[in-house]
């Protein structure tokens, strides 16, 4: 049977026209973001391929443009959309690495704790209950703060994606834990899982092939919700300076170069980076709410 | 009661004591303390006694004894880069985020509320829906981009509010203010509207939903069977517990603003604790670093805390549960 072809595709799905908008908006981006190598005009990470003498041009459908770079150029000469889609691509990848990380760490914390219950869970909730008592932001920042004390300078600018996956996914995967806790614990009281426990399967065994299929629904809403979250996240330690370097900016980068510039009239640094950024959080978060509210409308927290 | 309360207590110390020892090895251990404040040419004797001096000898346990009475009496210890004193430095910082804080409160108050109610009474009105869509818009708009965006605006295009520091601040005793002189009060605005812009969200959103639920009980049911005039239904009977939650995540999230307060005192050079902490980010200034974690750490239990008691303190059920 197909079912992509039939008639009644958005009627299947039953999503809102607005939702189907978000999402094609979010692909749009993402897909400009993930083919950059191929769509963009320039390449900002090969030097010879920006000039300073055609930094801060202004867009090219402003009096003073030039028809070369469609968005202006940034302070250093760099055609800003082609630094934007190379940038959409690095938020996109860390703000999907942190997403992947937390996850898998919440995942397994998460069926570890409701299987066995007793210490080890009371051990785990606790951390996650201190660690959630903090924003994102701050703990965020103190991991990369431990990051560059502990590492020198060109390590730091190396590896920042890698401190940036961690330092955002220290505080989200105790959301993945809670949820998959409570999941666990519902289905570990079921039938199946007694009986399989009474062939005498090994835990490990009954915890990734018996539960986890069974626990995985609620994981991926959550994933898609924090997918948003994350990504803002890394725009703002970038922004503040301790994220992506400027060599090989993100679109909090951008947006922090654009930011010396504002008061002297150069708007388009900051704020087409700004206004991609704040579409694609806005389409992720459009769908992640319809997802949520369609297939588990009890994550639906007071917020 | 007292068993709540004493249990809240011990919990708060705990978590305390974690946030303190977090502190600890970061202070410690995260950088080599004596190869930062020794001299450059500094022989392998002299560094050996300053690591003696500094008791740097000794085992962890006592170090962080040390660390723990040290700081309980208030000295957090020295920046490496401003050379002072940390205490000293966030007393200075404080009162300019506290301001600060303060505004975004009253301003997501002062407007949240009668939006939230305003969505909750017409749920499918035009006014209803457009801020609906607005507040969705909001959540994902970062802080610094609503900063930037009002900074070009109001400060680059139109000139009319300034757009970095505090303006002329009057110092009362230890506490210096910038809600007594006029330019002040203008350097507040803009980064006060940039901060309360999400937790404006936040309470319109809560309102909403807590007044939904509230209406369609069975006493506001009875009261309007009663015939009681629709304005005591809305405002005297579902308003009042309806504010019962918005309390108390107002008082939870003053944590939080004080935290998103470095975004924003970063986009418009607002020189209180949030700078002084992004600062010691980027300059690896390990000793500010702690404290202000410490310090934001003890702000978050103490309010968590008294929300709690508060909560046991108001609602008797939760006391017979957690007892």
């Amino acid at each position: 049977m197909n079912t992509l072809a039939s008639p009644g595709l958005r009627h299947r799905i039953g999503a809102p026209i607005s939702v189907m908008l978000a999402a094609l908006l979010a692909l749009v981006i993402i897909g400009c973001a993930l083919f950059a190598g191929w769509l963009a005009p320039y390449d900002p990470t090969d030097l010879s391929t920006f000039d300073l003498i055609n930094a801060e041009i202004p867009p090219a459908f402003t009096a003073d443009g030039d028809a070369r770079f469609l968005l202006g150029t940034d302070n250093q000469g760099r055609d800003l959309l082609s630094a934007m889609m190379y940038g959409a691509r690095v938020s996109i990848a860390i703000g999907g690495g942190a997403v992947l990380l937390a996850a898998s760490i919440g995942v397994f914390l998460g069926l570890v704790a409701g299987y066995f219950g007793g210490k080890v869970d009371a051990l785990i909730m606790r951390i996650g209950d201190v660690i959630l008592s903090f924003p994102t932001i701050l703990l965020a920042l103190l991991v990369s703060g431990i990051a560059r004390a502990l590492f020198p300078q060109a390590a730091t600018a190396q590896w920042a994606p890698v401190i940036l996956i961690c330092a955002i996914s220290i505080h989200e995967w105790v959301q993945y834990a809670r949820t998959v806790r409570a999941a666990t614990m519902v289905e570990t009281a079921k039938d199946y899982v007694k009986a399989v426990k009474v062939i005498g399967l090994p835990s490990r065994r009954i915890m990734l092939r018996h539960i986890l299929p069974n626990v995985m629904g609620p994981v991926l809403v959550i994933a898609t919700i924090n997918l948003a979250g994350a990504i803002l996240t890394e725009a703002t330690l970038s922004f503040l300076g301790v994220g992506m370097p400027p060599t090989y900016p993100s679109l909090g980068t951008l947006i922090r170069i654009g930011n010396e510039f504002v008061f002297s009239g150069i708007w388009w640094i900051a704020l087409f980076p700004a206004l991609v950024l704040v579409l694609l959080v806005l389409a992720v978060n459009v769908v992640g709410d319809w997802l949520r509210d369609r297939f588990n409308p009890k994550l639906r927290v007071k917020r | 009661m007292f068993k709540v309360l004493l249990s809240r207590l011990g919990q708060a110390a705990l978590v305390m004591l974690v946030v303190s020892a977090v502190s600890f090895v970061m202070f410690r251990y995260v950088g080599d303390p004596v190869a930062t404040m020794a001299r450059e040419n500094a022989s392998i004797a002299e560094k050996e006694e300053l690591r003696q001096s500094l008791g740097l000898d000794q085992s962890i346990v006592t170090q962080y004894g040390r660390f723990l009475k040290r700081t309980l009496s208030g000295d957090l210890g020295i920046s490496y880069r401003n050379q002072r004193p940390v205490t000293q430095l966030i007393a200075e910082r404080l009162p300019a985020t506290m301001e600060l804080v303060i505004v975004a409160t009253f301003l997501s108050l002062a407007l949240g509320i009668p939006l939230g109610v305003l969505c909750a009474l017409r749920p499918n009105g035009a006014t209803a829906r457009l801020v609906q869509a607005i507040s969705l818009i909001g959540i994902s708009t970062p802080t610094f981009v609503t900063g930037i965006v009002l900074i070009l605006v109001f400060a680059v295009t139109l000139g009319w509010l300034p757009s970095f520091g505090r303006g002329q601040v009057v110092d009362l005793g230890w506490w210096s203010t910038g809600f007594l002189t006029w330019s002040g009060i203008k350097s507040l605005i803009l980064p006060g509207i940039t901060l309360a812009l999400y937790q404006l969200t936040l309470i319109m959103r809560l309102v909403r939903s807590e007044m939904i639920d509230v209406l369609s009980t069975d006493y506001i049911r009875f009261a309007r069977a009663r015939g009681l005039p629709t304005r005591y239904i809305h405002f005297h009977l579902a308003l009042r517990n309806a504010l019962m939650p918005v309390i108390t995540v107002t008082g939870l999230q003053i944590g939080s603003l004080i935290a998103f307060a470095i975004v924003t005192e970063t986009v418009f050079q607002w020189p209180g604790m949030g700078l002084l902490f992004i600062q010691a980010v980027s300059f690896v200034d390990i000793p500010v670093m702690a404290a202000y974690l410490l310090f934001v750490g003890l702000l978050f239990v103490i309010i968590n805390t008294i929300v709690d008691v508060l909560y046991a303190v108001v609602d008797p059920r939760l006391r017979a549960r957690s007892a």
